[in-house]
């Protein structure tokens, strides 16, 4: 029974996966403007744009396109970027360009994580361990309005507080990659601080309401009838039948950390893979944006696949069948 | 010395949605003595549970304490401290609830939950705790009981559960136990099990107890006293043998006469042959079905190979526990499930197996009536919209012709004619059933299939809706499927009673012939298992062969051999287990699937 | 008699109050006349109680929708005029001609002026329309597509439901804000690609919820009592489903209505949004972001616009789809 779900999950992932690609093929695919157009720009003639685009391989069916550069994406070469703001990365591999970009968003990531998840976690808790009272109403009042306005005012407002009016923190994330220490630390502190604010109160609003859905159920009565202190039904007895929704939220979390944080990304300047892939659209540098989809997708697959695990695995009926 | 509990005067009030408090405990007082099991009867909304719970100083979220006082040992839980409440909860008083299946948490080992009150207390050390348990699986003759804690909820049955509710309540040696209809979810052949196992572990211990039923065959094999309870005040209180044998209120002696006599035969008087035809009106012929999908060979069969009769004006009777197929066989003969194998004939004509097929007249011709009318009427529509669709679905009726024969179907469910206005939630189950079973009736049906319509109503209730049935019946000659797992309601309605057993026809024939010897040894565990309105039926039947055989055992639904092999008191090995069982016909009117003779049956029933 | 199974279930319909037991003050007449009548097992029609919190929430939003009708017509200026140099200074002085940008609130402009001298309030009372309309219409496009695709899942069969869920899944797997990003700047932001892009996004996680519903409410007993009696599916849906999704999917509604003004905001803040002169909130943000250092207002009030609206629409969710865990979890002693 454990078997089975694990592969089923597994081949819905697959499954998604496969589907993605295609969705993404297709979607970039009717983009307009090819990146012969753009790369020959004002002195193209049909000669040179037919040239062009036989020698990229844009003029096979798009069926043939598709498998090649799933081949290609399946044996992890990303390909070679096609256009660029200027002639050094045309022709630069997308891996060297992704590379970079993709350390400094699991950087951030990871940090905004360690700070959110168990921030987030023993907060909602404690706002479902007391209900109704003032520290609960706080918490649900502050996430209330914290998940009700956008970002950018997040972004902006501490801007303009830490970094415009105590002058404590750069206003701008821009990082080299040259930068360690402190000065790393610094610079990082503005987006991680506004990412950990937005995320945390998504995970903490779910954690709250799925402990007290469960705070509900019969077996919680009992137990209170039992004589189970509070502490107890909540970490022994409520926790345990929580999981399931509470890791899935995490992980929809963690994936739009990873994709989704291009407003951040641009109000720091903080030089990300979303951000990488905005600059791609617009250049038309199909290769690199599909490259860049590919990865947000595969993510936001892995982390609900790893959620759907764990709920499986924190499962009796699954873990211990009859 | 003071009783052990002392409720004197309890008001409770229930918050309303608009905040107002409505009284639903008036002045409740009683007293309960140590090793005392006091019943408290009562229907839907008489307060019986929520009196109940204040013994352990608790109120349901919505419920306040507004009055009197509930006084455990000479102390006031209600003012209590809460560290104190919890001390009491822990370690004096423990409550069994009503679903063991909801009430143990899924994601926690059994063996925790049992132990859990009595080590958090400090009362006994962990090894104490889980070895108290033991005994007590022993006690309350558990399967497996040196390995049974570390196993899950899930991966028990039922009956099992409600046992070990018993177990985790006594663990910590309490002094109070109180227990919320903790059979009522059960079946038959599993509650009297249950019963004998409560009331010796009670007895065992030395414990007393708040016993909260509805069901007063179930009170008198257990209580001392007997608290009757009608809307939240108490209407008599008196020993166990006073209530029952001499009752002096006129709500009690209601509830005593809803309470349907036990199945015997001769007590059913057949219905007469006025609207009877040459051709049945419905037949279902060698049906197999089950769900689902694949092939018929790889799929789930419920029922096998079932053939029953219904002739018009009759009544069947469908009987059988859980899980038994008895629902299965409702979808198949409406088209709700295509039957695998088999067929279906309404008046001599093959129906189709799918109701998409089926025509309309058809379809009107066999009407369901669902289990729960809660369920089974949108919440969203108006009665006069649920009871008018039939009409215009299947009679063509326009808008204008619809509110005279609206209220001619009210009127024939003896319900007010300005229901025609209300939504479903605005009435009461039994009325709820009542334009269930109206809606049924629009369609002037030829058959109605009948799906454990009075199973979830209170007695009286349900009482009134069989008396309702029978005159439905006479009156228009409709033919009735009834099925349900309560072979007293069956006994008192039908003219056939067919016995469902995993999915298989066991025995079946009139009524009469049914209810007396010979008896398939499953009819026979059936007929014993139905409590009696009698102290002292549970011992008595609990000495029984068939009883001891047959409790507590998993229904298997099996490939080979008959499915009753591993319950069965008469069971042959290497043949039972084997071959699928011989259908005896013991009269023209009486068939038993069994591999036991006539004879057997006989020299069997004598002994 | 089974005050356990009722608490545990039914969100939205009855109270937790162990509904069985209790002696509601509506008497129903009985069906005989007998003096122990069965007692009315149902609760009083429910009616969703606002907190204080909620019922200024719903000022707000009543608020906003006036604006939305009538906020250009009552707005002072037109939201793409610059203001006038001579109206910031007193006729007659001799003073020089002051900036008009970033002008603090005053007579003239009550609201101040943004980066190019544009009346705050006006744009403001415009862009109300131009942020609340095209959300609204998003949100109803993306419900009339997700909730047809997600009743065709819940009804249609094994086959039906399995690719349309697979397909969606593809779809949500993808970042919202960059599906936009990329489409757009692919097509070009023009208002009705905006609202088409917007509802299609959407339209997959409405699409997960309805089906969800649609897959309960096929297997509830009412269903089958009409598929018994030989109904037709379009009877079906529209009598039996649809009635029974529209209350719990309210609340989702307006979930649903506040993350899309946050998208349309988000992308109007990276310039791919409502297009200038137009105003709308979001770009209004970002058009006056250089003002902050200074102290201007200008960025400010649109942000606060957006906030006054989604967390009002937020709390009036909260106060509806307020469940009974929290009641239970009090008596936890």
């Amino acid at each position: 029974m454990l078997m089975a779900a694990v592969l089923r999950r597994t081949a819905v992932g697959i499954l998604t996966m496969l589907l993605v690609s295609i969705l993404i093929f297709i979607g970039t695919s009717v983009l307009p403007g090819d990146v012969a157009n753009i790369i020959l720009g004002q002195m193209a003639t049909p000669e040179s744009l037919a040239e062009l685009r036989s020698k990229l391989g844009l003029d096979r069916p798009a069926y043939i396109r598709y498998f090649m550069w799933l081949g290609d994406m399946a044996t992890g070469d990303l390909g070679i970027s096609k256009a660029g703001s200027g002639a050094a990365t045309i022709g630069t591999p997308i891996s060297e360009l992704i590379a970079p970009r993709l350390t400094n968003t699991l950087r951030m990531t990871a940090i905004v994580a360690i700070i959110a998840i168990p921030l987030s976690l023993s907060l909602g808790l404690l706002a479902a361990m007391y209900p109704g009272s003032r520290l609960d109403r706080a918490i649900t009042f502050t996430t209330l309005g914290l998940i009700s306005v956008p970002e950018f005012l997040v972004a902006t407002f501490l801007v303009l507080v830490l970094a415009v009016h105590m002058d404590l923190l750069p206003a701008t994330a821009y990082i080299s990659g040259r930068e360690t220490g402190l000065k790393l630390l610094k610079a990082l502190a503005l987006p991680t601080l506004t990412l950990v604010i937005v995320a945390s109160s998504q995970i903490m609003r779910m954690t709250r309401a799925t402990v007290l859905n469960v705070l509900s159920s019969p077996y919680i009565e009992m137990a209170i009838l039992k004589g189970v202190p509070r502490k107890r039904i909540i970490l022994r007895h409520a926790l345990f039948n929580a999981v399931g929704p509470i890791v899935n939220v995490i992980a929809l979390n963690l994936a739009y950390l990873v994709s989704g944080v291009v407003i951040v990304e641009t109000v720091f300047s903080y030089p990300g893979l979303a951000k990488l892939m905005v600059d791609a659209v617009q250049t038309r540098d199909l290769p690199l944006v599909q490259a860049c989809a590919m990865i947000f997708c595969a993510t936001y697959i892995l982390l609900i696949f790893i959620a759907d695990m764990a709920s499986i695995l924190s499962n009796p009926r699954l873990r211990h069948p009859k | 010395m003071a009783a052990l509990l002392e409720i004197d005067n309890l008001l409770i009030d229930a918050r309303t949605d608009d905040g107002t408090m409505v009284p639903i405990v008036k002045g409740v007082s009683f007293n309960l003595d140590r090793g005392e099991v006091v019943a408290l009867i009562g229907e839907s909304g008489s307060g019986k549970t929520t009196i109940a719970l204040s013994a352990l100083g608790y109120a349901k979220p919505g419920l306040e304490f507004s009055g009197g006082e509930v006084r455990f040992d000479g102390v006031d839980v209600l003012t209590m401290a809460s560290e104190e409440r919890r001390e009491l909860r822990g370690q004096r008083v423990a409550y069994l609830a009503q679903s063991a299946a909801a009430s143990f948490n899924p994601a926690l080992t059994i063996g925790e939950q049992v132990t859990e009150s009595a080590i958090l207390q400090g009362r006994m050390d962990r090894d104490t705790a889980y070895q108290r348990a033991e005994i007590l699986y022993r006690a309350l003759e558990l399967p497996d009981p040196d390995r049974l804690g570390r196993r899950y909820p899930h991966q028990v049955s039922g009956g099992q559960l409600q046992r070990l509710m018993a177990a985790m309540a006594l663990c910590g040696k309490p002094d109070l136990l109180v227990l919320d209809e903790p059979t009522t979810a059960l079946d038959v052949t599993t509650q009297i099990e249950v019963l004998r196992a409560f009331k010796s572990v009670i007895r065992q211990e030395g414990a007393a107890a708040l016993y909260v039923t509805h069901d007063l065959a179930v009170v008198a094999q257990i209580a001392d006293r007997i608290v009757v309870l009608y809307g939240g005040e108490v209407q008599e209180y008196g020993s166990a043998s006073d209530v029952i044998n001499r009752p002096n209120h006129d709500y009690t002696r209601r509830l005593m006469s809803a309470v349907r006599p036990p199945p015997e035969a001769g007590q059913y008087a057949e219905t007469t042959g006025e609207h009877r035809r040459e051709v049945p009106a419905l037949e279902v012929r060698n049906l197999t079905a089950g769900y689902g999908t694949g092939n018929a060979r790889t799929a789930v069969k419920v029922l096998r190979d079932v053939n029953i009769s219904v002739e018009r004006g009759h009544s069947v009777g469908v009987i059988g526990e859980s899980g038994c197929g008895k629902s299965t066989l409702a979808r198949v003969i409406s088209g709700l499930l295509p039957a695998q194998e088999g067929e279906v004939r309404l008046h001599g004509d093959t129906l189709h197996p799918d109701l998409k097929r089926r025509d309309r007249s058809d379809l009107q011709k066999i009407q369901f009536v669902f289990q729960m009318a809660d369920t089974a009427l949108n919440p969203r529509h108006r009665i006069d919209n649920l009871l008018g669709r039939p009409f215009e679905f299947y009679l063509g009726l326009t808008r204008s012709q619809k509110p005279e024969k609206i209220a001619e179907l009210l009127k024939m469910v003896e319900l007010p004619p300005d229901f025609a206005g209300r939504y479903p939630e605005e009435l009461s189950g039994g009325q709820k059933q009542r334009i269930n079973l109206a809606r049924a009736l629009a369609a002037s049906p030829e058959i109605l299939l009948c799906d454990e319509v009075i199973s979830a109503l209170d007695s009286i209730v349900g009482a009134n809706i069989i008396e309702l049935l029978k005159r439905l019946r006479k009156r228009t000659g409709v033919s009735f499927v009834f099925i349900s797992h309560d072979l007293s309601t069956v006994a008192s309605f039908a003219d056939d009673i067919v016995v469902l057993y995993a999915g298989r026809v066991v025995e079946q024939g009139s009524t009469n012939k049914v209810l007396a010897p010979p008896y398939h040894p499953y009819t026979r565990l059936l007929i014993s298992s139905v409590p009696e309105l009698r102290i002292g039926w549970l011992e008595e039947t609990m000495e029984t062969s068939e009883a001891k055989a047959g409790i507590d055992r998993v229904v298997e639904i099996t490939e080979v051999g008959c499915p009753f092999f591993n319950r069965c008191p008469l069971a042959i090995p290497g043949t039972c287990d084997k071959h699928v069982p011989p259908i005896r016909e013991i009269t023209d009117d009486h068939k038993i699937e069994c591999h036991r003779s006539d004879e057997e049956f006989r020299h069997w029933a004598s002994a | 008699m089974s005050e356990l199974s009722n608490s545990s279930t039914d969100g939205n319909r009855t109270a937790p109050t162990g509904s069985s037991d209790i002696d509601h003050a509506n008497p129903v007449a009985g069906a005989g006349s007998s003096a122990f009548e069965e007692l009315p097992d149902a609760p009083p029609r429910r009616k969703i109680r606002f907190s204080i919190a909620g019922k200024i929430a719903m000022g707000v939003v009543a608020f906003w929708a006036l604006m939305v009708v009538f906020g250009p017509t009552i707005a002072p200026y037109h939201e793409a005029d610059f203001l006038d140099e001579a109206l910031f200074i007193v006729p007659g002085s001799d003073d020089p001609y002051p900036q008009t940008d970033f002008q603090p609130p005053s007579g003239v402009a009550y609201l101040g002026t943004d980066y190019l001298g544009r009346d705050t309030l006006s744009r403001i009372l415009y862009g109300a329309r131009t942020t609340i309309g095209i959300s609204l219409i998003s949100t109803f496009l993306a419900y009339l597509v997700g909730v047809t695709l997600g009743i065709m899942a819940a009804i249609g069969g094994v086959v039906l439901d399995s690719i349309l869920s697979r397909v969606n899944d593809a779809i949500l797997s993808m970042p919202t804000i960059m599906l936009g990003l990329v489409v757009i700047s692919a097509i070009g932001s023009t208002i009705p690609i905006l609202i088409m892009l917007t509802g299609l996004i959407y339209a997959s996680s409405v699409f997960r919820i309805a089906r969800a519903f649609g897959l309960d409410i096929m297997v509830s007993d009412f269903v089958e009592a009409a598929r018994v009696r030989g109904e037709g599916i379009w009877w079906i849906i529209g009598r039996e489903i649809l009635p029974n999704m529209i209350m719990p999917m309210a609340t989702d509604f307006g979930l649903r209505f506040v993350y899309v003004i946050l998208f349309i905001s988000g992308l109007s803040f990276l310039g791919l949004g409502v297009q200038p002169p137009q105003s709308d909130w979001g770009s209004m943000v970002r058009e006056n972001l250089s003002g902050l250092p200074y102290g201007a207002i200008a960025p400010l009030v649109p942000a606060l616009a957006i906030a006054t609206l989604t967390i009002a629409i937020n709390m009036i969710v909260d106060d509806v789809s307020a469940h009974s865990g929290g009641k239970l979890a009090a008596r936890m002693i």
